[in-house]
């Protein structure tokens, strides 16, 4: 049972609805929508309701693209068997190789089974296409301990994340022993995917938390123009792009001997709930949120440059004999620069979760990073933001997740997981 | 679940109001067997005991007498594999003597008395040998509904007993002894809810929430009697609810007896009594001013169980993996819940952690899931 019916590329509404500047809806082959004053949108390799592959050395959802929409979700295991933590493995497996094609999550599908039976496809995808849907899965350290004998296995590089200054870090949404990102670029179909693995899941897991986003805060690839996150900044200007192959051998992805071999292939994921102080920020003067960032609102140039991708110049001084950008500016204080070259691959999301019941906006960023060694790429860089980023007096880390994301799944043979439980 | 086919309702004596009249189950509604004055088997009951004069007995009906001498209120059950229930008999008062008349084909099964009617209860194996046919699948099912239907009957003749205590107590102002029969007579009542459900505009009158009540009409039944034995703590001139209250679950027992029920049907029971867990008594909407959200769970998850038991000789053969998961689910989830017993009942909803409600949340939907495959599996 296929869903794909007579859908057509389907119109994408694009980022940051309902905060002014709409995007420009983009038609079948997809171009990207830019913001009013882009100048010119870029084309995406594919159209936006187009499969992305499942089966590959790597998983998807990393160097894909990034998709505008977010459905991530960690789950506590609550099973006591391994067998039947495998057999679920499988399971989703199966289940996510039909839906990131498009098809429905159980063999029956939504309306294919018997109609005393509740169906194996919850259905509000039916007619959706595609959507560049991918599911990636990653394993918590708490995952590494002695229920399924897996102790031995964690990576020294799935280090748990030292405690950070000023963060309000929330158990019940941080943490998990699994978590499955799903990104699309239908919030439907991101939804449907992560709630047919949470039904195929029950009994043996138990959905932690989850969390929406859409929007992307980061581009991935060349192709993609950089977002905005919610402070109205462009993020993720200097960020890793999967035409990079080189750095992304270098900061992304497990290498042999970099730790256990059932990681080579793999990458570690690190996830931060960001909540923003929106109504505070947004009474900021534009030249307190510039010299911020560090960056210019409009365009996203280093404050020392024009372009967007103009390399900052932080040696650069003012005529006040001041560097131009600050000492505290979050650029500098994140740029690979600073921290001998390293470098993340982030692929976050704004989220806005309603209101918080004091008139003010549940918003913010749910950061994503995946990267080789969160010892040498998140944990100093974050360490040197919570100390110094004067960015910090707007926003507050809620939440903490770590991962670490095995290698893809060769084919319909191979499961998630498969390198670390067989 | 689809509106079953009502057959005109019967006349019923109300002979279950009395506590010492005797229970007879009938062999499938057609037929009623008669108790036989003599060879019934004795059954000894205490709250440490439960002596059985036989534990051999010969395929076909049979009596059992089940005294009493204890200090709990107690209660005897036949089991089957996986404890289907074949026969029961509740709230034997001490001093009492009860009969139950079951018919048993040839096999292996286990007698149970439950002093303080809580538990596993005191366990005893009984042999039941001599000519039995198998059974064919339509007569699987048919004896599937006969046995839930004996269920319902034994559940229902205790509901009306305890829902007298209960209002009785609220009559006389009794507000004590009113709140402490408050989740006892919730528990019957709770285990036939599904069979309850299909009366549209009685359940209602019986079970609504204040808030499930329509401006200009009159809240009636037992959250009302709840709010105001805790909310309020005064009964006075809540009279005429309780005489309601008292005559509509007559009514719906009355109505119950006569109901035709399908194999789907209690399939889709059994899942809608785990629905009603999930939505109301683990959230603590349910018994909102009392807590006592704890004895309804159980209460819906024994009616669970009872119904999917019931079919359990048509799942062992159709689908007996499915039976295998059946078993240690509902074997979690008892579990899960066990672990918050508090004496001859259950912690209050508000003495419970957000882990444990979790837990509880999981297991349920674990147990859940099988359950609404029995349906299909039924039906084919």
């Amino acid at each position: 049972m296929t869903r794909r019916s007579t859908a057509s590329g389907g119109i994408s509404r694009r980022r940051l609805f309902g905060l002014g500047a709409a995007g420009v809806a983009a038609v079948g082959a997809g171009a990207v929508a830019g913001r009013s004053f882009i100048e010119e949108p870029v084309a995406h390799a594919a159209s936006s309701s187009d499969p992305v592959a499942f089966y590959g050395p790597h998983q998807a959802g990393i160097t894909t693209p990034a998709q505008d929409r977010l459905h991530f979700v960690a789950f506590d295991v609550i099973t006591k068997k391994k067998a039947e933590l495998v057999e679920l493995l499988q399971e989703w497996t199966a289940a996510a190789a039909r839906m990131t094609q498009g098809k429905d999550a159980g063999t029956f599908g939504a309306v294919g089974g018997s109609p005393e039976a509740p169906p194996d496809d919850t259905g509000e995808a039916l007619g959706l296409p595609a959507s560049g849907l991918t599911l990636t899965i990653g394993f918590g350290p708490s995952l590494f301990d002695e229920r399924f004998g897996l102790a031995d296995r964690r990576p020294p590089a799935l280090a748990d994340l030292p405690a950070f200054p000023g963060e309000d870090l929330q158990p019940e949404i941080s943490g998990g022993d699994i978590c499955v990102q799903a990104c699309a670029h239908d919030p439907q179909v991101a939804v449907h995917a992560i709630r047919n693995l949470a039904r195929i899941g029950f009994g043996k897991v138990s959905v932690r938390y989850s969390q929406l986003g859409f929007g992307r805060t980061s581009s991935t690839s060349r192709s993609q123009a950089t977002p905005r996150n919610l402070m109205g900044f462009k993020d993720g200007t200097n960020n890793l792009k999967l035409e990079d192959t080189a750095m992304l051998r270098d900061h992304l992805w497990a290498a042999p001997g970099d730790g256990p071999a059932w990681m080579d292939g793999g990458t570690y994921l690190v996830t931060r709930k960001i909540r923003m102080h929106i109504e505070t920020w947004d009474r900021a003067p534009l030249s307190e949120q510039e010299a911020i960032f560090g960056r210019d609102k409009g365009e996203g140039a280093p404050l020392t440059g024009h372009k967007e991708f103009d390399a900052p110049d932080f040696a650069k001084k003012g005529p006040d004999g001041q560097p131009v950008i600050a000492g505290d500016a979050h650029v500098r204080l994140a740029h690979p620069d600073a921290h001998g070259g390293a470098r993340l691959l982030r692929r976050g999301y704004n989220f806005v979760d309603g209101s918080d019941g004091l008139g003010r906006l549940d918003a913010g960023l749910f950061f994503i990073a995946y990267q080789r060694d969160p010892r040498k790429q998140f944990v100093p860089i974050q360490r040197m933001l919570a100390e110094k980023d004067s960015l910090n007096e707007y926003i507050k880390h809620v939440s903490s997740g770590l991962f670490a994301c095995p290698p893809g799944v060769v084919d319909g043979g191979d499961y998630w997981g498969r390198t670390l439980f067989a | 679940m689809r509106t079953p086919t009502v057959l005109a309702v019967a006349a019923l004596a109300l002979a279950g109001l009395t506590a010492c009249s005797s229970t007879e189950s009938g062999s499938g509604g057609t037929t009623e067997a008669t108790a036989a004055g003599d060879g019934k088997i004795a059954v000894a009951a205490t709250d440490t005991e439960c002596k059985v004069a036989k534990s051999e007995l010969a395929a076909g009906t049979s009596t059992f007498s089940i005294t009493n001498n204890g200090s709990k209120v107690t209660e005897f059950y036949v089991y089957a594999a996986g404890d289907r229930i074949m026969g029961e008999v509740e709230n034997i008062v001490p001093g009492l003597t009860r009969d139950v008349v079951m018919e048993l084909p040839a096999g292996m099964y286990e007698t149970a008395c439950k002093p303080g009617m809580t538990g596993k209860g005191i366990r005893g194996p009984l042999k039941v040998s001599g000519e039995s046919k198998p059974l064919t699948s339509d007569a699987k099912l048919a004896e599937a509904v006969a046995s839930y239907k004996r269920y319902i009957k034994s559940q229902s003749d205790t509901l009306l007993g305890k829902t007298k205590e209960f209002t009785e107590a609220v009559k006389a102002g009794e507000v004590d002894k009113a709140k402490e029969l408050y989740p006892v007579a919730r528990t019957y009542w709770e285990r036939i809810e599904p069979v309850a459900e299909v009366f549209g505009d009685l359940d209602p009158a019986i079970d609504a929430r204040e808030n499930d009540v329509a401006d200009g009409e009159e809240w009636t039944g037992f959250h009302r009697l709840e709010k105001d034995l805790w909310v309020k703590k005064d009964v006075k001139g809540d009279g005429p609810i309780a005489d309601k209250l008292m005559t509509d679950v007559t009514t719906i027992v009355e109505k119950s007896a006569a109901l035709e029920l399908s194999p789907v049907q209690l399939a889709n029971g059994a899942k809608g009594l785990l629905d009603e867990v999930a939505t109301g008594k683990i959230t603590g909407e349910e018994d909102r001013y009392s807590h006592t959200d704890l004895w309804d769970f159980d209460a819906n998850l024994q009616g669970s169980k009872a119904a999917v038991q019931a079919l359990r000789p048509v799942l062992e053969e159709r689908d007996p993996d499915l039976v295998k998961t059946l078993d240690a689910k509902f074997a979690d989830a008892e579990g899960t819940l066990g672990a918050h017993r508090s004496g001859d009942g259950w912690k209050l909803h508000t003495e419970l952690s957000k882990d444990d409600l979790r837990a509880l949340s999981d297991a349920i939907n674990a147990l859940a899931e099988p359950i609404s495959k029995v349906a299909s599996v039924v039906a084919r």
